[in-house]
């Protein structure tokens, strides 16, 4: 079996599954967002259970529209606080302890390899880069879990995906995973796992194989996943507030797709309007002037993205016909950012440095684009209308491209400003 | 089950962002959402749409994000059905467990125009064109989803298992 199926297989209760079929499984933790769970709330109290399955395994995180942009958003953002005070969930976040559900969940050992894990948000198959099985599933999904602790799941085919070689300079998880996406397509990976590895992965950073699983969903995919090894270890011991457990593929596993990867050929990458899928190397994309550039989201909003931006931003400028807006994903690299001088190094450069939020990035608030507006974002969708008026445009980045091009005022490449 | 209705086609990678953009996301209520189905699409679809309507795709329809705002703006709308050569995982999930009838199907997605009525049955599967005169079927849909869908939906469905249990 693949890693996937084996951990779909133990929280089913059997000894195997194969690709294709229908099971249910036990979920360890469910989340839900202010955005998904205020229906997931009606829907669940439709259901009549006398109370949810576990108050220590559903967190509900307000991190879309939070703080609260607007009215609405604040009488949603209620509603997760007084269910989660009816049901006395451990889990919820209130602002100011909270950030974006998918970087602060593994940051705060939540999520722990081994996990089944079911979200009201598509980015749940972040933590595929734990070891863990993670899915996005709609609200409904959420509220009948609540209830029973389980979910019905297809198993998926498994592909997967081996990076050989050394990186480029600069090169990041984001253009491995923006590379990839190019390569197969939007619904490339539709319905299946996204198993990676190979040598690049193995010394990959937490924060990269964090980035390179957020995306799977952008190929379609059901999960992302990577082996545990010793960097996962290293990143979840200290911090995990459960017990886990390493699985990992058999030998005879099977994948009904093997891509494999040069490295040495991956350029800086960047996803040109309106599909991640649609990718051009960094430094062809000179011409393209750029109104806005965002940094953060669950996709690239770490310490460790931070500190790349910082790298190429250092004493510099952003450009006077720019906007640059940085959002650190949680609290806790909030404070990392202001104690390292990252945040005083951002200000210092004229950019915006916000509180946690996943704000612009699917449009909701804290930087929204007119007309006409170009930006580059170290987020995961450029969709028409993704953050802002139907006909601006975003373009998808790692945290140095984006960087070099707010002080460069159009794409750009580190090299050509460091 | 026979739905009867006249056709709008989207083509490839409908995302979510495109069926119900989240800036209305602030809601969760069908009606509202239903006001902007479609519209960074096609500015004009949420005037034109009509209960009883069908939405005929191209492949991936319904990609991006989870947002069941997507599905339950289209039922608001009315539009009885969604026919598409496929389908992203997540809405295909939330489509069966909120009850918006959707079918898979190559042929239909190929050869349906916009305005051709058509009439779906949707327990044998059949897409009829009404107004070319041809027939073309769908994927059949899985016994577990078949279940989901009599027994009203997921809700309806964890009710019964709770009982059970």
């Amino acid at each position: 079996m693949t890693i996937t199926e084996k951990i779909l297989a133990a929280h089913a209760g059997r000894d195997n599954v194969s690709a294709g079929e229908l099971i249910n499984a036990k979920v360890d933790l469910i989340l839900a967002n202010d955005i998904t769970a205020p229906i997931s709330i009606n829907e669940f109290k439709k259901i009549g259970a006398k109370d949810v399955f576990d108050r220590d395994r559903i967190a509900f995180i307000p991190d879309h529209f939070a703080p609260q942009k607007d009215i609405k958003a604040a009488e949603q953002c209620k509603m997760l606080r007084d269910f989660s005070k009816e049901y006395d969930l451990d889990l919820y976040f209130e602002v100011g302890r909270m950030g974006v559900e998918h970087a602060l969940l593994p940051e705060q050992g939540i999520v722990v390899p081994g996990d089944l894990v079911i979200g009201a948000d598509s980015h749940t198959c972040t933590y595929g880069a734990l070891g863990a099985f993670s899915t996005g599933v709609g609200s409904t999904d959420v509220a009948s879990a609540m209830a029973t602790g389980e979910c019905w799941f297809r198993v998926p085919e498994s592909m997967k995906f081996i990076y050989y070689g050394t990186l480029n300079k600069w090169v990041s998880g984001k253009d491995l995973i923006l590379h990839t996406i190019g390569d197969i397509g939007v619904d490339g990976a539709l319905y299946r796992a996204m198993e990676f590895e190979g040598e690049v992965i193995s010394y990959l950073p937490m924060s990269g194989r964090l980035t390179i699983c957020n995306m799977a969903i952008e190929a379609g995919g059901k999960n992302g996943i990577i082996v545990p090894d010793r960097i996962t270890e290293d990143y979840v011991k200290g911090r995990a507030k459960r017990e886990y457990k390493f699985y990992t593929a058999d030998k005879d596993a099977e994948y009904v797709d093997i891509k494999e990867y040069d490295c040495s050929q991956i350029p800086l990458t960047v996803s040109c309007p309106h599909l991640p899928s649609n990718t051009k190397p960094a430094a062809e994309l000179s011409s393209v002037s750029i109104d806005q550039v965002v940094v953060g989201s669950c996709t690239n909003g770490r310490i460790e993205d931070l500190r790349a931006a910082a790298e190429i931003i250092r004493g510099k400028k952003v450009s006077p016909n720019t906007r640059m807006i940085v959002i650190p994903a949680t609290q806790q690299i909030y404070l990392e950012a202001v104690r390292e001088g990252l945040a005083e190094l951002f200000v210092e450069a004229d950019a915006v440095f916000s509180t946690p939020t996943c704000g612009p990035c699917l449009g909701g608030h804290m930087g929204i684009l007119a007309k006409g507006e170009k930006a580059i974002a170290t987020t995961n969708r450029n969709f028409t209308g993704r953050m802002g008026h139907p006909e601006s445009e975003v373009y998808l980045s790692n945290p140095a491209v984006a960087a070099a091009s707010a002080v460069l005022g159009r794409i750009g490449t580190p090299e050509e400003v460091l | 089950m026979i739905l009867k209705g006249r056709v709008w086609k989207f083509g490839d990678n409908i995302d979510t962002d495109a069926i119900i953009p989240a800036r209305y996301l602030n809601t969760s209520d069908p009606e509202e959402l239903a006001r902007h189905l479609m519209e960074d699409a096609d500015r004009d679809f949420p005037t034109k749409v009509r209960a009883g309507d069908m939405i005929i795709a191209d492949s991936n329809f319904g990609c991006g994000s989870s947002r069941e705002h997507a599905p339950i703006a289209i039922k608001a709308a009315g539009i009885q059905a969604v026919v598409a050569k496929s389908f992203a995982r997540i809405f295909y999930r939330n489509s069966f467990n909120i009850g918006l009838p959707i079918f898979e199907s190559d042929d239909a997605s190929e050869k349906i125009s916009e305005g051709d009525e058509i009439e779906v049955d949707a327990d044998r599967g059949i897409i009829k064109n009404v107004t070319k005169g041809e027939e073309y079927s769908a994927k059949p849909i899985p016994p577990f989803m078949q279940e989901l869908i009599s027994a009203g939906g997921l809700i309806e469905w964890t009710k019964k298992r709770i009982k059970v249990s």
